[in-house]
């Protein structure tokens, strides 16, 4: 575990997060602090708001109540101007990757570092190359997104959120899908980056052993909260019948929650937007 | 009769939000108009995309159209003689109102659609989110050279189908109907001013702004996986066209 940072300022800080898409309450007064240079891993059943949760880090999604403060900024109490500047901070991604696919590979790196800076066309392509390298894909700028396979994207995925050096990386569901060999690559490419930037990270997923790999506290989001944050040692050990059950992968130990459009009386149009 | 009222409450509520959101975006692209980075390179490849693209299909439209209105004008006014008017006929109707209101739907039909099927695979596929991750507002960084390209392209386009459409008149009245090639051409600009042009190009401009806005907009709330895609794409060219025709009304009122 990573000790608080001397200033006392968390990373990230959610405070009293709470989002409903209709009916369904997805996240229900969340707290939760993430510490500079602190890897979190967040577990949790599919479809139970982790990517939800994800999204308000970023400010993808403006929680209907509570706080999202960025080294002590609260990301909906400034201008959405400002708001861009401390999504600079962020590198962001996603479950397929979600490359621009009218650019090639490099293009997408580079979008950043051409929006964001004042590099020249050369700073700008040896960074490029840099990015690729640390996730392992040295020398594919000129290839299009749809030529890569799902491992690939979302490598350059990686590369692209890591352009700009950001302090906080956030991983969406890095591996899912993926076959075990292709999973410890891009485990050990997570690893990799966090050594050489040791940024501050929320990673969400529900493969334990990517979580126990990358982990320095492992958090289990269940009813809308973090019902559980500890140690991954501990996680793996724990007797809580809720992390058992997860561990495990036994339903009958903790009955899964039953989604709310799926109870009766709630018209199906009620789900929320994926 | 709950029922009944709910029957007609809910699509008024949708329009009103629908028509709400358009101003709420529309007030973003503004925003984004004049806000830096300009985006001098994405707003040509647009005009490139929304005009150039458009010319064959537009230039066929025109033509045939030009025909069929001196045709069937012909027809009509051969009962009380008046052939000789057909010149006149032919590019009031092309200037005033068939150029701007047939290339408008056309190209609803081309580019629009094809705005609302890219920014909504774009929404589903997270493209959107990641832009937005990436410190860049997605409104202004899709919308801005959409818009702005349609609106300087469509009274381009405007112009050459009302060149074609006037070209279309004249090869049939003066290759089929055995008119005067020199009275028709004289016939066609006598009564013509310069307010037709302008009244015509003013409203090809705000066609422009609707097509692509209501593109943009159907596509950047895509919701659902595919099938969302689709949606949109057909919403796109439904409503596009609808606003068109309903613009046109008014316009032509104001502009009388």
């Amino acid at each position: 575990m990573v000790a608080p940072s001397p200033s006392g300022v968390p990373a990230i800080r959610l405070r009293g997060v709470t989002k409903a898409f209709g009916p369904k309450v997805v996240l229900d007064h969340l707290d939760l602090a993430v510490e500079k240079g602190e890897s979190l891993v967040l577990l949790g059943q599919s479809g139970i708001g982790k990517s939800v949760l994800l999204k308000h880090v970023v400010g993808l999604l403006k929680p209907d109540a509570g706080s999202v403060e960025i080294d002590g900024e609260d990301l909906w109490a400034v201008s959405s101007r400002e708001r861009d500047v401390l999504r600079r901070k962020f590198g962001m991604s996603f479950q397929e990757g979600a490359l621009f696919d009218s650019m090639s590979v490099g293009d997408n790196i580079a979008f950043p570092l051409v929006r964001h800076t004042r590099k020249s066309r050369k700073e700008i392509a040896d960074r490029v190359a840099e990015c690729l390298e640390l996730v392992r894909l040295p020398g594919i700028e000129d290839k299009r997104p749809s030529e890569l396979s799902g491992g690939m994207r979302r490598r350059v995925g990686f590369a692209r959120a890591i352009a700009l050096q950001p302090q906080i990386l956030l991983f969406d569901e890095p591996t899912t899908g993926l076959d075990p060999i292709t999973t410890d690559v891009l485990v050990r490419v997570i690893e990799e980056m966090r050594k050489r930037m040791n940024p501050t990270a929320i990673t969400i997923t529900h493969d334990l052993k990517v979580a126990f790999a990358i982990a320095d506290r492992v958090g289990l989001l269940a009813h809308g909260k973090i019902e559980i944050e500890m140690a991954p040692k501990e996680f793996e050990a724990s007797a809580d019948p809720r992390v058992a059950a997860f561990v495990k992968g036994d339903s009958e130990l903790s009955p899964p929650e039953i989604e709310p459009e799926r109870r009766p009386g709630v018209p199906p149009s009620a789900a929320p937007p994926v | 009769m709950k029922a009944v009222l709910e029957a007609i409450g809910r699509p008024v509520l949708r329009l009103l939000e629908g028509v709400g959101r358009f101003f709420e975006l529309f007030g973003q692209t503004l925003r984004g108009f004049v806000r830096p980075p300009y985006q001098i390179a994405m707003t040509a490849k647009q005009v490139v995309r929304v005009g150039v693209d458009s010319v064959p299909v537009v230039f066929l439209t025109a033509l045939f159209t030009g025909g069929v209105l001196a045709l069937q004008t012909f027809k009509g006014f051969q009962r009380f003689h008046a052939e000789g008017y057909i010149g006149s006929v032919v590019a009031l109707s092309m200037l005033r109102e068939l150029g701007p209101v047939l290339t408008g739907l056309m190209v609803t039909g081309r580019a629009g659609s094809a705005m609302a099927a890219e920014l909504g695979s774009m929404r589903v596929t997270e493209q959107i989110d990641a832009l937005v991750s990436l410190a860049t507002d997605p409104v202004q960084y899709l919308f801005v050279p959409r818009v702005l390209a349609s609106i300087i392209v469509a009274p381009m386009l405007v112009v050459l189908a009302d060149v074609t459409g006037i070209l279309g008149g004249y090869l049939v009245a003066v290759q089929y109907l055995g008119a005067n090639p020199v009275v028709y051409m004289n016939n066609t600009f006598q009564y013509l001013n310069m307010d037709d042009m302008t009244s015509g190009l003013i409203k090809a401009a705000v066609f422009g702004l609707l097509f692509s806005m209501i593109g943009c907009q159907t596509g950047y709330d895509t919701k659902g996986g595919a099938e969302g895609v689709g949606t949109s794409t057909t919403s796109a060219v439904v409503l596009g066209s609808l606003a068109i025709l309903i613009a046109d009304f008014f316009l032509t009122k104001v502009l009388f």
